[in-house]
Formats: structure tokens, C-alpha cells, sequence
């Protein structure tokens, strides 16, 4: 499954889709950190607003992906999570530690742009 | 000897399963004569079934003409019913029907009761056919009852269940009005909790939380339970797990009024309370709230 | 199989995402809420992983529950893989899935109303969990 993957700026943004399977997920990684290094982005914005389960492998997939673009010199949010969702991963210990998030693709911008903003 | 017994079980169940078959087949004939006659003479039959409803004084809630248009609904699914001995039909049908006259305040013997007459209306009409042939009526009513109740059943219980779901929505939202999740500024929730907490309740208040931290956008939460007197370990996790939800939609929880019991119940459930935003008082966490969102608070004697 | 049941064999993680989308379709279809659709789903997907995971593969079964005076939906993941050598250490707290290893059991449980396991080494795995519609 393709997942977009866009460029705003200095920033890059994925979209993840509904029914995404361990491979899809696999693949993912490793593409969105191929381009953060192609691309130079100071920052990943991952929109999981589709994603109606979030379970275990997800849950790793996300911190293995802002762990190795941290790696990189680059950020990551996790933006979208469906208030149901967030419930149900809490239930089963999952909650994305080390990892910021916010409420949604605006938040996440507007929480970027803020980080990155030029310093007088 | 284990052998023997058990062949000759076999051999029984065999028989038995073959006069099962019989007998069903003969049933299913007769079901079909008898719905044959049910269509037939419908709409008398019908007419019977409402005029003894009005002479009952049952569904008194309704007008003549609704009366009417379920009675035809409900005969035609009762008839079906009985043709192809399924009920998931006349289960739907059922729910439906009742969702429409509940809020029309059609109470459940009302509902028993017209089922009852219309098994009633219709065994008599048997009667009258058959009175002739006393076997072949013991054949119909045989095939007839079973079928009967099962769909008095149906239709009763699937009443009753829409009922008890209504009630439950009722008791649901009137615990929502009764814990208020408050916008206090732009991006500031405010939940305070009052007395005591069950895991129902507070399952329904993190439901609540998440879904105004979307609707508001609210980047910070404060959640005051000062006015908690206790709590055990359950609904502690309930309010550990709300914090961490709530972080995974963007926002910062700060809890407030948090007693020394219940900050020793969180300790025991193993919560790192270094970690969890607390603040003494409501207003230190409202102050603290504004901060996060970058309020400046201007004293008022500032020159402009 | 009886009307109304689902059993979604389970072979790879393709089959993950097929069994949980049935899952939440029937506890729609069943008048679950949105959000308890979404912690079957969720219970479902985790048990299936564990499928995959340990026992390479197995099978889930759903399937509507009649109670006295409520529904619900019955969801039972056997495998014949290695079992578990101690069922009580992977349902205490503290075993969850955010670690390296995990059956996410403990999680599993709190997701649903009502959970049962029985595991053979060398024999295989059958969880059953419940859920009632409120």
C-alpha cells in the first residue's frame, strides 16, 4: 500500500492509511528515513488520523521510526490519534513514550514551526 | 460389552433421528397448510385481531390508523415468521417496532398483550377450520404452538431489550450532565470530579475528556479531584490511563487536589507521581495551565 | 459452522488486519459503540499477533453471544504452536507488549469483559474473550 509522504518546507508529512499490514508498516520505516536523509528535513509529521487500530506492532513501528530519524538530527510527531484509539491503546500499555505528539496535522505544524523558529 | 452398548445406541439414534425427520416433515406440511390459511383469510383476521385490541383498551397511546398500519406489519411478520420458522426477521422487525412506540410510552404488557390476542385470534380461526377433523386439529395445534410462543417470545423480548437500552441511554446521559467537562479558556479543559467514583463512571469521564480535548483542541487539562474523597486501585489506573491517553491526543494533563490517600493509592499501583503533573489547588493548576499555554498574566496596576 | 460466526484463519500478518476488521464490523452489527468496536478490534489484532508471532498459525473465531438479557461477541484464538511455559507470569501486569517480548495478555484482559486461556507447551494455545454489549 502507498502510503504519501509530502514535503512542506523543511518538514515532511505521512500520511498512514487505514488497514496497513506489518509490511506495509516495515516498508514505511524504512522509506520515511531514506527520505528524511535525501531530503535534509528537520522534522517528520506522521498523521494517523485513518488509522483505526493502533495495536502492539504499530505502537513499536512508531517509536522505531522517531528513534532512527532522531538518529538522524530530525524530529518526529505523532499526530491524529483518534480519541477512541488512544483509549484502547492505553488499555493495553501502549503509550508511545519519548515520542511527541499532538492533536492533529495543524497542531503539528503549528508545534514545529514553533521549535524551529529562527532565533533572534 | 462397551462395543455392543454403544451399536445398539447408534442404532437407536438412528431411529429416532428418522422419526424426528418424520415428524418434522410432517410439521413443515402442516405449518404450510396453515400459513396458506392465515394469507387467505387475512384481512379479517386481521380486522378481528385490531377490534379486540380496542376492545382490550391496549395501545391507547396510539391512534386508530397507527394501530392499524403496525397490525398489518406485525401480521405479515408473524406469518412469516411461522412460514419459514426463522425469527432473525421478526427479531429485527421487533426492535424496530419498539423503537418507534417506546418513546410513544407503549408499555410492555401492551405490547405481550397484542401478540397474545393475535396467537389467540389466530388459534381460534384454526379451530373453527379444523373442528371437523379432531386429529388433523391436534396435528395443526401441534405444529401451530411451538411456533406461536417462540414468536410471542421474539417479540416480547425484543421489547423488553429495547427498553432496558433506552433506560441505560437515559441513566448514560444523565451521568454525562452531571460531570461537566468545562472550557475554561481557549485550549484549557477544566474537569472537576465530585464524589465518588465507580470504574463505570470513570470510564465514561475519560471518554468524555478525550473526546473535548478534540472537540476543543485543548492542549492542557487540568482535572481537580478535590472534591475525591477515595479511590481505589482500579480507578486510579482509570486516571493514570486518562493522563496518558490524553497526552497521545496532544494534550498536558496537570491533576489537581490531589489528598495524601490517594497519592499513597497511586505510589501502590506503581505510578511515578515525579512524573505525573501535579499541582496543591485548582487555581496553582489553572495558574500553571496558563503558563504552558503562554498567557502572560498582567498585573492590573501595569501601565499600558 | 452455526449462522452468524466468522473464523478468519491465521497464517501471516495480512490475516492480522482481516480478522480485526471482521471483528469490528460484527460488534458493530451488533450495536457495540464505536469506542468498544474499537477495543475488540484492538484485542483481536493483539491475539492474532500472537498467532503469528508464536505459533506461526492458528486460527480466530467470532462469533454473537446470547445472554440472559444482553448480546455480545465471543472471540477465541487457538493455535496448536508451543504454548506458553508459564501462563501465570504472562498474565501479571508489567508483561506488556511495550517490552521487547510479550503477549500482551494482561492488556488483552483489561480490553475485554471477560478472558480465559488455557496453554499446553508443545500442545498450543486457546484464548477466549468476551465482550457485552452495554
Amino acid at each position: 500500500m502507498e502510503v504519501p509522504i509530502l514535503k512542506q518546507g523543511k518538514f515532511l508529512i505521512a500520511t498512514f492509511q487505514a488497514a496497513l499490514s506489518d509490511a506495509d508498516l516495515n516498508q514505511l520505516r524504512v522509506g520515511l528515513v531514506r527520505q528524511v536523509v535525501k531530503l535534509r528535513s528537520q522534522a517528520v509529521i506522521v498523521d494517523v488520523t485513518a488509522m483505526d487500530v493502533m495495536d502492539s506492532f504499530a505502537s513499536r513501528t512508531l517509536r522505531e521510526i522517531a528513534h532512527m530519524i532522531r538518529l538522524r538530527g530530525a524530529e518526529t510527531v505523532i499526530v491524529g490519534i483518534q480519541p477512541e484509539v488512544a483509549f484502547a491503546m492505553v488499555q493495553l500499555g501502549l503509550t508511545l513514550e519519548g515520542v511527541a505528539t499532538a492533536l492533529d496535522l495543524e497542531e503539528g505544524l503549528a508545534y514545529l514551526n514553533e521549535r524551529f523558529k529562527p532565533t533572534n | 460389552m462397551a462395543k455392543r452398548e454403544s451399536s445398539t445406541q447408534v442404532a437407536t439414534t438412528r431411529h429416532s433421528q428418522a422419526v424426528n425427520l418424520a415428524s418434522s416433515e410432517a410439521s413443515s406440511e402442516l405449518l404450510r397448510e396453515l400459513v396458506a390459511h392465515l394469507r387467505q383469510n387475512r384481512t379479517q383476521l386481521r380486522e378481528e385481531w385490531v377490534s379486540r385490541i380496542a376492545e382490550t383498551r391496549l395501545l391507547t397511546a396510539m391512534t386508530k390508523e397507527e394501530i392499524f398500519a403496525e397490525a398489518t406489519s406485525v401480521y405479515d411478520s408473524y406469518v412469516e415468521a411461522l412460514e419459514t420458522e426463522t425469527f432473525e426477521a421478526l427479531q429485527a422487525y421487533a426492535r424496530n417496532l419498539s423503537e418507534r412506540i417506546i418513546p410513544r410510552g407503549v408499555e410492555t404488557h401492551e405490547v405481550v398483550g397484542i401478540v397474545l390476542l393475535l396467537r389467540d385470534v389466530l388459534a381460534r380461526s384454526l379451530f373453527a377450520k379444523y373442528q371437523a377433523d379432531f386429529n388433523k386439529l391436534n396435528r395443526i395445534l401441534d405444529a401451530y404452538e411451538p411456533a406461536a410462543n417462540r414468536i410471542a417470545n421474539t417479540v416480547a423480548v425484543g421489547f423488553v431489550q429495547e427498553r432496558e437500552r433506552v433506560i441505560r441511554q437515559q441513566q448514560e446521559a444523565i451521568r454525562e450532565l452531571s460531570t461537566p467537562v468545562l472550557q475554561v479558556r481557549e485550549r484549557l479543559l477544566i474537569l472537576p470530579i465530585i464524589g465518588v467514583i465507580d470504574p463505570q463512571r470513570a470510564r465514561q469521564l475519560t471518554e468524555q475528556l478525550l473526546r473535548g480535548i478534540r472537540t476543543n483542541r485543548a492542549k492542557v487539562v487540568v482535572i481537580d479531584i478535590t472534591g475525591v474523597a477515595a479511590m481505589d486501585a482500579t480507578v486510579a489506573n482509570h486516571l493514570v490511563q486518562t493522563v496518558e491517553a490524553s497526552r497521545l491526543l496532544g494534550a498536558t494533563v496537570i491533576v489537581t487536589g490531589l489528598s495524601p490517600e490517594i497519592a499513597q493509592t497511586l505510589v501502590t499501583i506503581g505510578v511515578d507521581l515525579g512524573k505525573m503533573n501535579t499541582v496543591g489547588d485548582l487555581q496553582g493548576g489553572i495558574e500553571q495551565a496558563e503558563r504552558l499555554l503562554g498567557y502572560k498574566v498582567i498585573p492590573s496596576t501595569e501601565p499600558r | 459452522m452455526p449462522a452468524g460466526d466468522a473464523e478468519v484463519p491465521i497464517s501471516s500478518d495480512q490475516e492480522i488486519v482481516v480478522a480485526r476488521q471482521k471483528g469490528r464490523a460484527m460488534a458493530m452489527e451488533l450495536g457495540f459503540s464505536s469506542v468498544d468496536a474499537t477495543l475488540i478490534a484492538t484485542a483481536i489484532s493483539e491475539l492474532a499477533r500472537n498467532i503469528v508471532s508464536y505459533a506461526r498459525s492458528g486460527k480466530i473465531l467470532l462469533r454473537r453471544v446470547q445472554g440472559s438479557s444482553r448480546v455480545g461477541i465471543l472471540v477465541v484464538a487457538s493455535d496448536e504452536g508451543p504454548g506458553i511455559p508459564d501462563v501465570q507470569q504472562a498474565l501479571r501486569d508489567g508483561f506488556s507488549t511495550s517490552g521487547s517480548l510479550g503477549l500482551g495478555l494482561p492488556g488483552v484482559r483489561r480490553l475485554m469483559d471477560e478472558f480465559t486461556i488455557t496453554s499446553q507447551p508443545g500442545r498450543g494455545t486457546t484464548v477466549t474473550v468476551k465482550k457485552w454489549k452495554q
